[in-house]
């Protein structure tokens, strides 16, 4: 592991060296496992971040309190600790390139993971699909990636809305409330990019 | 395999019955290729077709007057979260397919949604799945895969296939939709059969 980076309270996202990577696809994910003193192993999943033309895998990863994994990554390691990472795995869920579009994302917190990958992949290879991309919040506090997606949203193609469930500042112009389909619906313009 | 650095990990609390790499859980997580379908009853059917003399299909009222049985089973999903002793209501395969006689080995159960997954048809008999359309003593909901889905408990939880409408009898295997993705043909959770080549 080579870095970490806080997304949000509860959420860093580690990025990982590995030799000999395969690549990936964006929207794959890994399997990551950890092994005790006494041999015990335990595995968890989660989707890869980064995109494939990235120099480092990173995971994003919400602390789940009662979770056996995720503490320990949010947490306990740190750079220079090595993991033990299976994958990419999932050929279902993932968007390349020569896949073309538009691409229509939606996701709920923690969701966006693959998103990023999907969006950053966009942005290295090129693509001229135009992206649309839904997120939702229970505040801009916790929105993952916030300063990226505000800058991935400059590009004329990429159109990215935010709704917030909890609480949003006064001055909020995005969306508010729980996705439904009034909200998909209306769903047109970005408010970032507003 | 190395060890990892301050990591100490819980114990399976009951390993008898927690597969290798499960966690408990006591939520339903629910996880879809896609969107939910919402079949009206009066067009539902369940259809056993493929290797047999003549399909054999059942309206809803038909399914649902044949005789039901309680289960009582702990199942396992391939993203690692198991949850024990869950309890539903359906009719054993067994009925189902002495509806149909067959030579078949393989069966690929279909679905409203184009879902597919494939099941050797010895796994389907003797007492080990079931069309189920109750859980918890309720009418089974459409995102746990309500009217109907495959309950086939002693393999991973992607072959109790959400929204069935039948199985295709096959004298030859034929992976279905995740195993098509790279996941494991046959899927046993006690072996960690999970993706291609465990």
């Amino acid at each position: 592991m080579v870095s970490k980076t806080v997304e949000t309270p509860r959420v860093t996202t580690i990025a990982v060296a590995i030799q000999d990577w395969p690549g990936h696809r964006a929207g794959q994910h890994v399997d990551v496992r950890l092994t005790a003193p006494d041999g015990y192993q335990t595995e968890r999943s989660y989707s890869i971040g980064s995109a494939p033309e990235d120099a480092y895998v990173s995971l994003t990863v919400e602390r789940l309190d009662d979770g056996e994994v995720s503490p320990y990554l949010v947490d306990e390691l740190r750079p220079g600790d090595e993991i033990e990472l299976r994958g990419p795995v999932g050929g279902y869920f993932a968007w390349d390139n020569e896949l073309g579009g538009p691409l229509f994302l939606v996701a709920g917190g923690s969701g966006l993971v693959p998103f990023r990958s999907m969006l950053r992949h966009h942005r290295a290879s090129g693509s001229r699909v135009p992206v649309r991309l839904l997120c939702s919040a229970r505040s801009l506090e916790l929105l993952i990636y916030r300063e990226e997606l505000i800058k991935l949203a400059a590009d004329d193609l990429v159109d990215v809305s935010v709704t917030l469930t909890r609480e949003a500042p006064d001055d909020w112009r995005g969306y508010r409330g729980r996705i439904d389909p009034a909200l998909l619906a209306g769903c047109r313009h970005g408010c970032f990019g507003a | 395999m190395a060890v990892s650095r301050g990591f100490v990990g819980r114990r399976p609390t009951d390993s008898a019955r927690v597969p290798p790499g499960q966690y408990v859980t006591r939520d339903f997580p629910v996880l879809s290729a896609g969107p939910t379908p919402y079949t009206p009853l009066d067009t539902w059917d369940f259809t056993v077709r493929g290797l047999v003399n003549r399909p054999v299909s059942w309206s809803w009222q038909a399914f649902r007057a044949l005789p039901h049985e309680n289960i009582t089973v702990d199942i396992h999903c391939v993203t690692k979260w198991t949850k024990l002793d869950t309890t539903w209501s359906g009719v054993s395969l067994d009925t189902l397919l002495d509806a149909a006689p067959t030579q078949a080995s393989h069966a690929l159960a279909f679905c409203d949604g184009g879902y597919t997954t494939n099941v050797p048809l010895a796994d389907l008999r003797g007492g080990k799945a079931w069309v189920v359309d109750e859980y918890d003593g309720q009418p089974l909901d459409p995102e746990h895969g309500g009217p109907a889905r495959l309950l086939v408990p002693h393999l991973y939880f992607w072959k109790s296939a959400k929204w069935i409408r039948g199985l295709e009898l096959r004298q030859a295997d034929q992976p279905g939709f995740w195993e098509m993705f790279g996941y494991h043909n046959y899927g046993d959770p006690w072996k960690e059969q999970r993706y291609q080549g465990d």
